[in-house]
């Protein structure tokens, strides 16, 4: 098999198997919470449990002030970390080209430079995520071996994403290889660990929401 | 498997629902929640993360919930939870825990956190891992009517004290009254005053009301340690008195762990609504205010402030009543830095005060309370719970702070106008 080959069949079938997992592997987790639901409260309601719910699937963006003052780097790197993979993922020119042959929508690129600092930023702010894990003591003594696996996972797409646009180290194909591979290694393993909150958090938060609101209170 | 052991397991998976699915299925363990919790700010603890004190519960979800932990079992690759972790987990689950929820308001993801712990007590009060202190008071409430163990003829005798006092009678069992008041034990041991203030207070506001000599007991230890059956006969002992003396309200007195369990935890540990609405003393306090049936006279010089009790305010939804009060009556009324909502908890909630284990534990997290009130310096702390209460002066007093810790519904009465 040429390298061109193997390209095909890593952009071509491989890729088609591992967004199944993942769509399917995502899909069932978001029925395991769906179809278990809620016993009826039978408390009088003070508020709406469905208010509440969407109040808090949007306030949660927002730290309260205790938590940005007592953990301000967790909170800026947590932000940092997350706009930057967004953006890499999402407002990447050749990225959105692939969305739009697979959705057929198709929304504005940002400045492929402004993606690449955004991605030189994101790899920086995940390397110093990882060091917080490391010798934060709380951090150190929450992590299992998941959570550094879902570190490594999360950080290689950007890596090979990195190294292929600056064409570093190795020939072109054989970055973009790695590049896909690495994405579609994400994609697989994506369902089986908490990478799932990317979906699940819009489910806590409402839960946590609805819970508070119908007693009235503001989560 | 022990017996005892197999009961706290099964005990995890019937409390798993959807949120604790969504909430365990969440979590990429950022450690926030750490500094949400004063058992972890004032020990330093990494244990004591909120998230954490929820392992055994967690891995239980895994293993039965999820496709990696069914496959790990079915293949024999997984362990089990055993009953030395269950042993290992009971003083984080029951010492170092309030169920005050604050850490539930500042997760990112959104976990309700508080609302597993209350669920994780159920598994491990079924496998035997509750707190000595703890059982002994759920044993007292059910066969004595009160985990102190104040019986009626303790009540009538403080009762016959505030009638002496005041030179009328203190309503007992009267058919048909519109409120029914609940008291807990601390209030009829330690704070009788409390009843002599609502009693001027509802005769000032011609409140029609009554307290049930077989439903006096607001408390409900069942809810405390987990025991949802305990809790539910508890609670279905006031619905009897409330339905025989036909009254329209039932009223839960300053105290926050009975107003959870009477007001949002009753009518689903009995599996129906009530024929009775409930109220905290507070929301009732405040209607009449509202309603113009209560006039005060002259005002409190000194600066008060508000210690929201956990289960009143962030858990029970009722914040703005008391403020509302405090300013009818208070010249300089300030706010605790985190209030409301975001209040620090005084350390004595959700059964810990009633774990003497836990006791020196508790003394070393008041500093956070000490930290909160050396910001603003009040001359009086002003709270609606009897058990905060007596905590707060408790651990003013090892810290050697002079700070006197007040009632809102005594201070209130206090500046009652007599109607003469």
């Amino acid at each position: 098999m040429t390298e061109t080959e193997l390209l095909m069949w890593v952009r071509g079938p491989l890729l088609q198997a591992a967004l199944s997992i993942f769509l399917l592997g995502v899909v069932v987790r978001l029925l395991e919470v769906a179809l278990l639901g809620r016993k009826p409260d039978y408390a009088e309601a003070r508020g709406s449990a469905v208010g509440g719910g969407i109040r808090t699937l949007i306030t949660r963006f927002f730290p309260d002030p205790g938590t940005w003052q007592r953990s301000t780097f967790t909170v800026v790197a947590g932000y940092l970390f997350h706009i930057g993979f967004f953006i890499a993922l999402f407002l990447f020119a050749p990225h959105i080209l692939i969305f739009r042959d697979a959705l057929g929508i198709r929304w504005p690129a940002l400045p492929t430079p402004m993606v690449d600092a955004a991605t030189l930023v994101t790899l920086i702010t995940l390397l110093a995520l990882l060091l917080h894990q490391l010798y934060d003591k709380v951090r150190r003594f929450l992590s299992r071996f998941q959570d550094y696996l879902v570190w490594l996972l999360t950080m290689l797409p950007l890596l090979t994403g990195y190294l292929a646009f600056h064409r570093i180290g190795l020939p072109p194909t054989t970055l973009i290889i790695m590049h896909i591979l690495s994405v579609e290694l994400l994609l697989v393993v994506f369902p089986f660990t908490h990478l799932m909150h990317a979906f699940t958090l819009f489910m806590a938060r409402y839960y946590n929401g609805a819970i508070a609101g119908y007693r009235g209170v503001n989560s | 498997m022990s017996a005892a052991l197999e009961l706290g397991i099964n005990a995890f998976k019937e409390q798993i629902d959807g949120p604790v699915v969504a909430f365990f299925s969440s979590c990429v363990r950022c450690g926030l929640c750490s500094q949400a919790c004063l058992f972890y700010t004032e020990t330093g603890d990494p244990e004591r993360t909120p998230i954490h004190k929820l392992e055994p519960m967690r891995r239980v979800w895994q293993q039965e919930y999820t496709f990696w932990g069914r496959l790990g079992k079915a293949l024999g690759l997984s362990r089990p939870v055993s009953d030395a972790e269950l042993a290992e987990w009971e003083p984080l689950v029951y010492d170092s825990c309030t169920l005050c929820g604050r850490c539930s308001m500042v997760c990112p993801v959104g976990n309700d956190i508080a609302y597993m712990l209350r669920k994780m007590r159920e598994g491990m009060a079924a496998a035997g891992h509750a707190p000595e202190g703890l059982v002994g008071a759920t044993k007292r409430a059910v066969t004595l009517g009160s985990p102190m163990g104040v019986k009626l003829p303790a009540l009538q005798t403080q009762i016959r004290h505030v009638e002496q006092d005041l030179g009328f009678k203190i309503p007992v069992d009267v058919a048909g009254a519109d409120y029914m008041l609940l008291l807990s034990s601390m209030e009829i041991m330690n704070f009788p005053e409390f009843i002599r203030a609502v009693a001027r207070i509802f005769k000032h506001a011609g409140v029609s009301w009554t307290i049930a000599s077989e439903a006096f007991e607001a408390t409900n230890s069942g809810v405390q340690i987990g025991v949802s059956d305990i809790a539910a006969e508890l609670v279905e002992r006031i619905v009897a008195a409330a339905a025989r003396l036909k009254v329209k309200y039932v009223i839960s007195p300053e105290c926050g762990h009975a107003y959870m369990a009477i007001r949002w935890e009753g009518p689903n540990l009995i599996g129906r609504p009530y024929d009775f609405k409930v109220l905290h003393i507070m929301e009732l306090l405040d209607q009449l205010r509202e309603a113009g049936r209560l006039r005060t006279t002259g005002r409190e010089v000194r600066s008060l402030t508000y210690h929201d009790p956990c289960q009143v305010a962030r858990r029970g939804g009722v914040v703005q009543q008391p403020r509302n009060l405090l300013k009818m009556i208070a010249n300089d009324f300030v706010e605790m830095p985190e209030t409301g909502t975001m209040n620090w908890c005084c350390g004595a909630g959700g059964g810990v005060s009633s774990n003497e284990r836990a006791d020196g534990l508790r003394l070393q997290v008041f500093k956070r309370k000490k930290q909160q009130l050396e910001a603003i310096r009040p001359d009086a702390l002003v709270t609606a719970c009897s058990n905060c209460r007596i905590y707060l002066e408790e651990g003013l007093d090892e810290y050697g702070m002079e700070l006197p810790v007040l009632s809102l519904t005594e201070t209130l009465a206090e500046h009652l106008v007599d109607k003469g």
